[in-house]
C-alpha cells in the first residue's frame, strides 16, 4: 500500500473502534425488533422458539380498531402539546427577553419542571388531580364549585395529560427561543425602532422571522419527543378512561407486558420509528437546505 | 428641519459617568461631525439624540421640541448603522420601504419613492436581492437608501464607512459630501477618521472621555487647535510635538529647545511674555517645514515616498519628527537635509492644561 493511501486511511482507522460501538448499540436493537416484529412470540419463549409468521402482525395492526385509536390519541396529544408549547414558550421568551433586575433567576426558575424526571412529574400531578384531596378540587370546592373529574373522564384526562405536559416541556421550547432572541443582531432591531416599527411590530416583521429556523428545529424536537412521551401517562392515567389518554408508546408497554405479545409490540414500535424516522428526515432535509443556501450565498458575495 | 441642541446632556452607566455635561448647537441642515478616539462618547452622544440610549440628565432639543424623553419614531430621524442593520430576510425593496409601510404610505407612492431613490444609488438592479447577497459596498448602499426613503428631519451616521475598504471608503465619502449637498438637512455624522470629519463636515466637534475638546469649522480646528489634544487628532500625518523653552534674545522670542531655535512673530510678543523663561510645548506640522538653505540641518533616517508628496522621518532635539515635502525624485534615507520653519506656522501648548498659547 503506497503511503498516499494508507494517509487516507488513517482518520477512518481512528474512528473505526467508535463505528464498530455504535452499530453494535444501535443497529443491533433495531434489527433485532425488526425481526421480532415478523414472529409470533410469547415471553416464555426464547426467540427460536417463536413461529414466524411474516407480515401478520402488521395486518393485524391496520385491522385492530384499539390501535387506530391509540395511534389518533397519538397525533392529537403531540399536535395538541406542540401547539401549546410553542405559543405559550415563544410568548415567554419574548417576555422576558430584557435586562431587568432579578431576570436571570427567573429564567431558572422557569426551566426547572424540564429537570424533574417525568416519574416523579406524573405523580405530583397525579396527586394534584386527585378528586377530593387534589388541590385543584379542595381549591374549586372552597370556592364553592364542584370539582372536576380531572383524570376520571375522557376528555378531561386528556386535557389533563396535555396541561401536565406543557407544564413539564414549555421551558424547553423557552430557553432555545430565548437563546434565538438573544443572539439576533441587536442592530436589526434598533435600525426597525428608528423605522417606527411598535413593539409588536418588531416581533412581528423582524423577531420572529429571524428567529423562524430555530424555531423549526425547536419545533421539530419536540414533536419528535411528544411521539414518545410514556412515563408521565403512565403514572397519570395508564392510557384511560377507556382508551382516551392511551397514546402509542403506552400501548406498545401494554402489548408486550400485559397482552404478551412481543412481535405485535415490536411490529407497532417500528411503525413509531417510521413516523420518528421521517419527522428527523424532515429535520436533516431542513438543515441541509438552509446549509446549502448559507453556502450558495455566500459563494455570491465572495465572489463580487 | 430644527436646529438641534445639546443641553447638560449626561449618560451613565451604572455608577460609570461616560459623558457629562455636554453642551452643543447644531444649526439646520448643518452637516456635524463627531469625531474623537474610541471611547469618547461619540457614539453614545449620537444613540442618545437617536433614542436608542435612555439619556440620564440634560435635554435633546430639535427645534423647540424637547425630544430627550421621546420614542426613537417621534424624533423624526434616520439613522444608518456602522454594520449597516439591513433586516437579512428582506429583500432590498423591502428593506427600503420598511418604514413607508409601516408609516401607511400608499403602494403606489412607496413603490416609486423608492425606485427614485434606488436610481440615485444605483441600486435598481438589486431591488430583488436580499442583503446577504449582495456585496459591502452595496449593502452599504442600501442602508443609505433605506434612511434617504424616508424624507425624515434628521440624519444619523454611525461611523458608516468604517467596514468598507480604502478605495471604496473613498469613493462613498464623495458620494455622502454630493449628497449632503443635495439635500440640505441636519447630518450628525460619527467617524473616529478625521480625514473623513474634514472632509465632511461643516462643523466638527472634537471629543475625548466624554467631553468636547472643541468645536468648528474644519479649517479652525486645522489651523487654530485650542489644546495640544485637538492639534495632535487633526491633520495628517499628525503635528509634531516638541519640548521647548520660551528665550527673548536680541529683542526677539524664540521657542529653544536642544539644537533648534525658532524666532517667533513679534505679533505673538504680547500675548506670550508671561510664559518667558518657561518650558513650553512646540507642534510643528509637518507640511510646514520647508527645504532651503540656512536652516537646521537634520538627518533623514527614513524616507516614505508616497509620489508628489514624501514622509521624512528625522530626528530634532531627541525627538523624531514628520516632515512633509513635496518631490519628484524619492529623497533616499541617510542623508542630511536642512528645512527651515516659520514662526507663524508653529503651535504653542501650556505643558501642564495642553491648552493652546
Amino acid at each position: 500500500m503506497s503511503i498516499a493511501s494508507t494517509n487516507r486511511m488513517t482518520p477512518y482507522l481512528f474512528l473505526a473502534p467508535a463505528g464498530l460501538v455504535l452499530a453494535f448499540a444501535l443497529f443491533y436493537p433495531i434489527c433485532y425488533m425488526i425481526y421480532a416484529s415478523f414472529l409470533d412470540w410469547n415471553p416464555s419463549q426464547r426467540i427460536g422458539e417463536a413461529e414466524f409468521v411474516g407480515l401478520r402482525n402488521y395486518f393485524k395492526l391496520f385491522g385492530d380498531d384499539a390501535f387506530r385509536e391509540s395511534m389518533g390519541v397519538t397525533l392529537k396529544f403531540a399536535a395538541v402539546v406542540v401547539t401549546i408549547e410553542m405559543f405559550l414558550g415563544v410568548g415567554l421568551a419574548l417576555l422576558l427577553d430584557r435586562n431587568i433586575r432579578g431576570m436571570s433567576v427567573l429564567r431558572t426558575l422557569f426551566i426547572l419542571p424540564m429537570m424533574i424526571a417525568p416519574i416523579v412529574v406524573g405523580l405530583m400531578w397525579r396527586y394534584m388531580y386527585h378528586p377530593t384531596v387534589g388541590i385543584f378540587n379542595k381549591t374549586l370546592k372552597s370556592w364553592g364549585f364542584d370539582g372536576i373529574p380531572w383524570l376520571s373522564d375522557g376528555s378531561w384526562a386528556f386535557a389533563s395529560v396535555v396541561i401536565a405536559d406543557v407544564w413539564q416541556w414549555t421551558p424547553f421550547i423557552f430557553i432555545l427561543s430565548l437563546a434565538a432572541l438573544q443572539s439576533l443582531p441587536a442592530s436589526a432591531i434598533e435600525a426597525s425602532k428608528i423605522d417606527g416599527a411598535s413593539d409588536w411590530q418588531q416581533i412581528i416583521y423582524i423577531k420572529l422571522p429571524l428567529m423562524l429556523p430555530v424555531l423549526i428545529v425547536t419545533l421539530l424536537l419536540r414533536l419528535i419527543d411528544s411521539f414518545k412521551v410514556l412515563e408521565v401517562i403512565l403514572v397519570m392515567t395508564n392510557g384511560g378512561p377507556g382508551l382516551s389518554t392511551e397514546i402509542l408508546s403506552l400501548r406498545i408497554n401494554r402489548t408486550a407486558s400485559e397482552f404478551r405479545e412481543l412481535g405485535e409490540a415490536a411490529a407497532m414500535s417500528n411503525l413509531l420509528l417510521i413516523v420518528l424516522l421521517i419527522l428527523t428526515f424532515t429535520m436533516f432535509i431542513y438543515n441541509k437546505a438552509q446549509d446549502a443556501r448559507a453556502a450558495r450565498l455566500r459563494a455570491v458575495e465572495e465572489e463580487a | 428641519m430644527p436646529d438641534i441642541r445639546l443641553q447638560n446632556l449626561r449618560k451613565d452607566y451604572g455608577a460609570v459617568n461616560v459623558i457629562e455635561n455636554l453642551n452643543l448647537d447644531m444649526a439646520d441642515g448643518e452637516f456635524t461631525v463627531l469625531v474623537g478616539p474610541s471611547g469618547c462618547g461619540k457614539s453614545t452622544t449620537l444613540r442618545m439624540i437617536a433614542g436608542l440610549e435612555s439619556v440620564t440628565g440634560g435635554q435633546i432639543m430639535i427645534g423647540d421640541r424637547d425630544v430627550s424623553r421621546l420614542e426613537p419614531k417621534e424624533r423624526d430621524l434616520a439613522m444608518v448603522f456602522q454594520d449597516y442593520a439591513l433586516y437579512p430576510h428582506m429583500n432590498v425593496a423591502k428593506n427600503m420601504s420598511f418604514a413607508l409601510r409601516l408609516a401607511r404610505m400608499n403602494k403606489a407612492d412607496i413603490e416609486t419613492r423608492v425606485k427614485e431613490v434606488a436610481a440615485t444609488l444605483d441600486l435598481t438592479a438589486y431591488l430583488d436581492r436580499k442583503p446577504a447577497e449582495l456585496s459591502g459596498g452595496q449593502r452599504q448602499r442600501v442602508a443609505m437608501g433605506r434612511a434617504l426613503v424616508r424624507d425624515a428631519g434628521t440624519f444619523l451616521f454611525d461611523e458608516p464607512l468604517s467596514n468598507l475598504d480604502a478605495k471604496l471608503r473613498g469613493q462613498m465619502r464623495a458620494e455622502l459630501a454630493l449628497m449632503s449637498q443635495r439635500i440640505k438637512k441636519n447630518m450628525i455624522y460619527v467617524t473616529h477618521d478625521q480625514v473623513e470629519a474634514m472632509t465632511l463636515g461643516d462643523k466638527i466637534v472634537v471629543m475625548k472621555f466624554g467631553e468636547i475638546m472643541q468645536a468648528g469649522t474644519p479649517e479652525e480646528l486645522y489651523r487654530n487647535p485650542s489644546n495640544k489634544f485637538v492639534a495632535g487628532f487633526i491633520g495628517s500625518p499628525t503635528m509634531n510635538f516638541l519640548t521647548a523653552e520660551l528665550v527673548e534674545e536680541g529683542g526677539t522670542l524664540s521657542a529653544k529647545g536642544d539644537g533648534f531655535a525658532i524666532p517667533l512673530p513679534d505679533a505673538r510678543k504680547s500675548s506670550l511674555q508671561v510664559h518667558k523663561d518657561r518650558q513650553i510645548h512646540l507642534g510643528i506640522r509637518p507640511s510646514s517645514f520647508a527645504e532651503g538653505p540656512g536652516g537646521l540641518k537634520m538627518p533623514v533616517i527614513l524616507s516614505e515616498y508616497i509620489g508628489a508628496q514624501s514622509v521624512l522621518i528625522s530626528e530634532l532635539g531627541g525627538e523624531r519628527v514628520a516632515i512633509e515635502v513635496n518631490t519628484v525624485v524619492p529623497i533616499r534615507a541617510g542623508e542630511a537635509r536642512e528645512f527651515t520653519v516659520q514662526g507663524d506656522e508653529v503651535h504653542l501648548f501650556d505643558p501642564k492644561t495642553e491648552a493652546a498659547l
